[in-house]
């Protein structure tokens, strides 16, 4: 991806120097091998720092609610979604918003690859589709393709949906099969067997809110978790406490969740809180034939009346 | 929302939504029978109640 690298700093000076933005937004690499992340700059000086590889993770839409003047933002396929949903929510103005659509081929997930190896990584670069890990005993190389994010592999927009620049030619979208083969299998299950798979999946969780603050739809000013009066939920270990905390958190980003994995990969217990969103994709597409952040002239499904909409559940 | 609840492991017929006019107070008591029936018949819940101890 080092033609995007290229590409993006191009992009960025030129943004920068003609004063048409009065800051970028990016990735920089991080003070730790396999780390990239956010960045502002504001000097065409600093756009050297800029770099966009299959670490970059991280949901940039996060940075550019209510900005002051124009700025300009890289966005994979997922973030220019999550942009549009900050349009549609009056997050931000598209006027005042330049994206720097980046064609993405997936990101690694970092865990899985540090399970591969042994010890320390001390160094990371990538070529192409192949990834070079280096470790105290040796330099080894892995195929991309097998390790890369749970959400990736199901992405079926790896294109920005809007763009003012790209960094590079569209990559060829995936066909899936069965796009929620995953939510299907656990729907398949009994009702002792989810219970057990969601709580054996929360019970690691340190109630950090890492999932919550890396998220883009997150953006109330008084979150539920934090408020006191009146406490929706309490702010215990208590497993009653996770799992409310997680469902509520969850349902707030029904008909938004672009599946952009950000939760995930911000996650320090590596807890797969995709687990939750992926069935509130799976029932916004099927009740409402809506996939979040594709349209900006459209409002989401909870935000509009349709007498056509599904009302099975009302008693 | 029921949804999500059944998918974590929630009974279904343990969440009900209707929609009840404040003139229809028959509609009301039969909603409520039919609840209470609904959640008689699966017991104590387990999930997500909080324990004190």
């Amino acid at each position: 991806m080092d033609t995007y690298t290229k590409k993006i700093r191009e992009i960025a000076k030129d943004l920068l120097a003609s004063q048409k933005v009065d800051r970028v937004i990016g990735f920089e690499m991080g003070t730790i091998p396999m780390a990239a992340r956010p960045v502002s700059i504001e000097s065409e000086n600093d756009a050297e720092k800029l770099v966009f590889n299959s670490l970059c993770a991280m949901n940039l839409a996060n940075y550019i609610r209510k900005p002051k003047g124009t700025i300009a933002v890289i966005a994979k396929g997922c973030d220019s979604r999550n942009m549009v949903n900050h349009v549609v929510e009056h997050q931000v103005d598209r006027e005042n918003l330049v994206i720097i659509g980046v064609p993405c081929h997936g990101m690694v997930d970092k865990s899985q690859l540090a399970l591969e190896v042994e010890g320390e990584i001390t160094a990371y670069d990538e070529e192409g589709q192949t990834l070079k890990i280096t470790t105290a005993q040796g330099e080894l190389t892995f195929e991309k393709q097998d390790f890369l994010k749970d959400n990736c592999r199901l992405c079926q927009h790896r294109n920005p949906v809007i763009h003012d620049y790209m960094a590079g030619d569209p990559v060829t979208e995936q066909e899936l099969e069965d796009p929620f083969a995953d939510v299907n299998e656990i729907e398949a299950m009994s009702q002792e067997a989810k219970s057990t798979l969601f709580e054996d999946l929360t019970k690691n969780c340190i109630r950090c809110y890492a999932c919550r603050n890396a998220c883009p739809l997150c953006f109330c000013p008084t979150c539920f978790v934090d408020e006191s009066s009146p406490q929706w939920v309490g702010k215990s270990q208590n497993k009653t406490d996770v799992d409310t905390f997680h469902f509520l958190r969850a349902f707030h980003c029904a008909g938004r969740c672009t599946d952009c994995g950000a939760c995930v990969e911000a996650c320090p217990m590596d807890i797969d809180v995709r687990k939750f969103t992926r069935k509130l994709i799976k029932d916004s597409y099927e009740m409402f034939g809506w996939e979040a952040g594709l349209d900006i002239s459209k409002r989401p499904p909870l935000d509009t009346f349709n007498p056509a909409d599904p009302d099975d559940f009302i008693m | 929302m029921g949804n999500l609840l059944e998918h974590m492991g929630v009974e279904k017929d343990r969440i009900h939504f209707s929609w009840i006019s404040s003139a229809e107070a028959t509609k009301f008591v039969d909603v409520v029978k039919e609840i209470s029936d609904k959640v008689r018949a699966l017991g104590p819940n387990t999930k997500l109640k909080k324990i004190y101890s």
